[in-house]
């Protein structure tokens, strides 16, 4: 029998962990966080988790450390928020381009200055670039089960995993989540295993100064440059897109709950206005779509699950029949517009989908966002549409501006 | 959808009732609950709020709730301080823990009230943490019978999976005699 129990996005993601069977945790509290590395620390301490828990000064820390027991062959575990994944940023793009599977959840938070404990996800989105795949969930079910699939996607492709939540929406909300059983877990999650196994045995120096070209190692063998490493990551990233998908659709199988894989719909079987958002705001963006639906605008949601690789060819899917496509966002890449609304158009430039798109950016630093605020958004972006107004200013939800 | 706000002190327990509420419409059937914590720093004493979704279909939004279908009161002073009667919906009910008499809260049309000693239900079963009566537990009593969303059985597996055998036996006698105390105000 499943239990289901009603539970906040932190115990819902310690649950995970801890049915993965990790061997090395090492995280530095910070909130939202927090509640997550403390179970993890009590698991560990009680013996219901036989791993080692190591205490660590800071985040750059907490990374290093999983770096080191990832090269050695332990399946790992670290959580962070904010400032504290802005502290990680070096280790960051080493973990990716050591290809080390490691899984990380980031429990979204905005960043200083100035201070704030409260949701956003300019953290995540500004760690955009470090190699990392990013997985965005929607509500604590999701966050359960995508960390499940997290590792069976790292492990498969050699590249780590960001599993990423809103802080105190998702984090401290308690709801309904039915948890794996231990049993199907090891079924679904093959024991990891390292591509490089470093013993005392078997001496290595990973990961030295590479030259610009390819070189010969002592035996004589011609070795990759930098270069060639770098595009081998890259390629990781694009085969990502096939190990989401297959951990998705195998999870499916297995657990009975599909979140969609890369890219998920709501209500667009017949949709023209298309709500386009990742994480809680996806969710909230489903509500709005039923209420513009209650007045007759053909409304639907994507919700963006992956954003690193970001799924070009599912998003033209999805937004194959869209005539507007309204991009709600909770992060800027400053000087431009929302990063998921560039990512948007650049998936549909040179195609033949050409919908408009309207860019929103809503809920920094926890404003609240409620699905009628996105109802009106988007139906005032149709009457712009239908005015012939296809181009539009980034517009800032629920904010004084100007 | 039923959406409900806890009002109380910070120390009186309202995130663990919204908690419970929870659990037990959960095992009640309803699908979709949800209980939150007003985000952010908490302080002893000061006036804290948590809330509750309850719902036939799984819960999709997770904003902060505005106005309440159902309103508790874990302390009557709170009147003063906070705009209780602002954030009932119209047709809501708000349910206080309270020694006074109903005449004492002059509520606006169509908000309906229920009204339960609640302070002095968990003295007489010797419920005192930190010197200060349990109040959490005997609203959860008294909003099973004000509004019949919950059953008493339900709660009482609610907090057993929160409390020792002991202590649960002690908080259900609260429940049950808050829910047989409370009074639900007409007119």
């Amino acid at each position: 029998m499943s239990k289901v129990r009603i539970m906040t996005g932190n115990s819902a993601a310690a649950a995970a962990v801890m049915l993965c069977d990790v061997q090395v945790v090492a995280a530095y509290p910070i909130t939202p966080q927090s509640q997550l590395a403390e179970m993890m620390s009590q698991y560990i301490e009680s013996g219901e988790l036989k791993a080692e828990y190591v205490r660590v000064e800071g985040e750059h820390t907490a990374l290093t450390v999983c770096i080191s027991a990832s090269t050695v062959g332990a399946r790992v575990f670290t959580a962070t928020s904010a400032n504290g994944l802005l502290y990680m940023h070096e280790q960051l793009h080493w973990a990716a381009g050591a290809r080390l599977p490691i899984v990380m959840c980031c429990v979204n938070r905005g960043v200083g200055a100035p201070w704030t404990i409260f949701n956003d996800q300019q953290d995540s989105l500004s760690q955009r670039d470090t190699g990392w795949i990013q997985l965005y969930c929607r509500n604590n079910q999701e966050i359960h089960d995508t960390l499940l699939q997290a590792y069976r996607i790292a492990e498969s492709v050699y590249v780590p995993v960001m599993v990423c939540y809103d802080g105190f929406v998702l984090s401290h909300t308690m709801m309904p989540v039915e948890l794996a059983e231990q049993e199907a877990v090891r079924e679904y999650l093959p024991p990891y295993k390292p591509h490089t196994i470093l013993t005392p045995d078997d001496p290595r120096c990973l990961n030295p100064v590479l030259f610009p070209n390819r070189r010969a190692d002592s035996e004589g063998v011609l070795r990759d440059g930098y270069m060639e490493m770098r595009y081998k990551l890259e390629a990781a990233l694009e085969d990502a897109l096939e190990a989401i998908t297959e951990a998705s659709d195998a999870f499916a199988k297995r657990f009975g709950r599909d979140h969609g894989g890369l890219v998920w719909d709501y209500r667009t079987e017949d949709a023209e206005l298309y709500l386009v958002a990742m994480g809680s705001l996806a969710s909230e963006a489903t509500l709005a779509a039923d209420a513009l639906r209650a007045r007759g605008i053909r409304a639907g949601v994507t919700g963006i699950r992956a954003f690193r690789p970001f799924p070009k060819e599912a998003v033209r899917k999805s937004l194959s029949k869209a005539k507007a496509a309204v991009v709600f966002e909770k992060s800027i890449s400053y000087g431009n517009e929302g990063a998921l609304c560039t990512e948007i158009k650049g998936a549909l430039f040179g195609t033949e989908i050409r919908p408009a798109i309207y860019n929103y950016i809503a809920g920094l630093g926890g404003r609240d966002v409620k699905s009628r605020e996105l109802e009106a958004a988007a139906a005032e972006c149709w009457t712009d549409l239908e005015a012939g107004r296809r181009e539009k200013k980034t517009t800032w939800l629920n904010c004084i501006t100007g | 959808m039923y959406e409900i706000i806890w009002h109380g002190r910070g120390g009186q327990g309202v995130v663990i009732a919204a908690q419970m509420l929870a659990e037990a419409a959960y095992m009640g059937g309803f699908k979709g609950v949800t209980s939150a914590p007003t985000f952010g720093p908490e302080r002893r004493g000061a006036p804290v709020t948590a809330s509750t979704r309850i719902a036939e279909e799984p819960i999709r939004t997770f904003s902060q709730l505005e106005k309440a279908d159902i309103t508790v009161v874990l302390d009557d002073t709170l009147f003063q301080v906070a705009d209780i009667w602002g954030r009932s919906k119209p047709g809501g009910m708000v349910i206080i823990n309270t020694a006074k008499p109903p005449d004492q809260f002059p509520h606006p049309e169509g908000i309906r009230t229920a009204l339960v000693d609640g302070a002095s239900i968990a003295l007489k079963n010797h419920l005192i943490r930190e010197g200060a009566p349990v109040v959490n537990t005997p609203m959860l009593g008294a909003f099973a019978k004000a509004t019949g969303l919950v059953s008493l059985e339900n709660l009482e597996k609610a907090l057993g999976d929160k409390l020792s055998p002991e202590a649960v036996r002690r908080n259900f006698a609260t429940v049950t005699e808050a829910y047989q105390e409370t009074t639900v105000v007409t007119g």
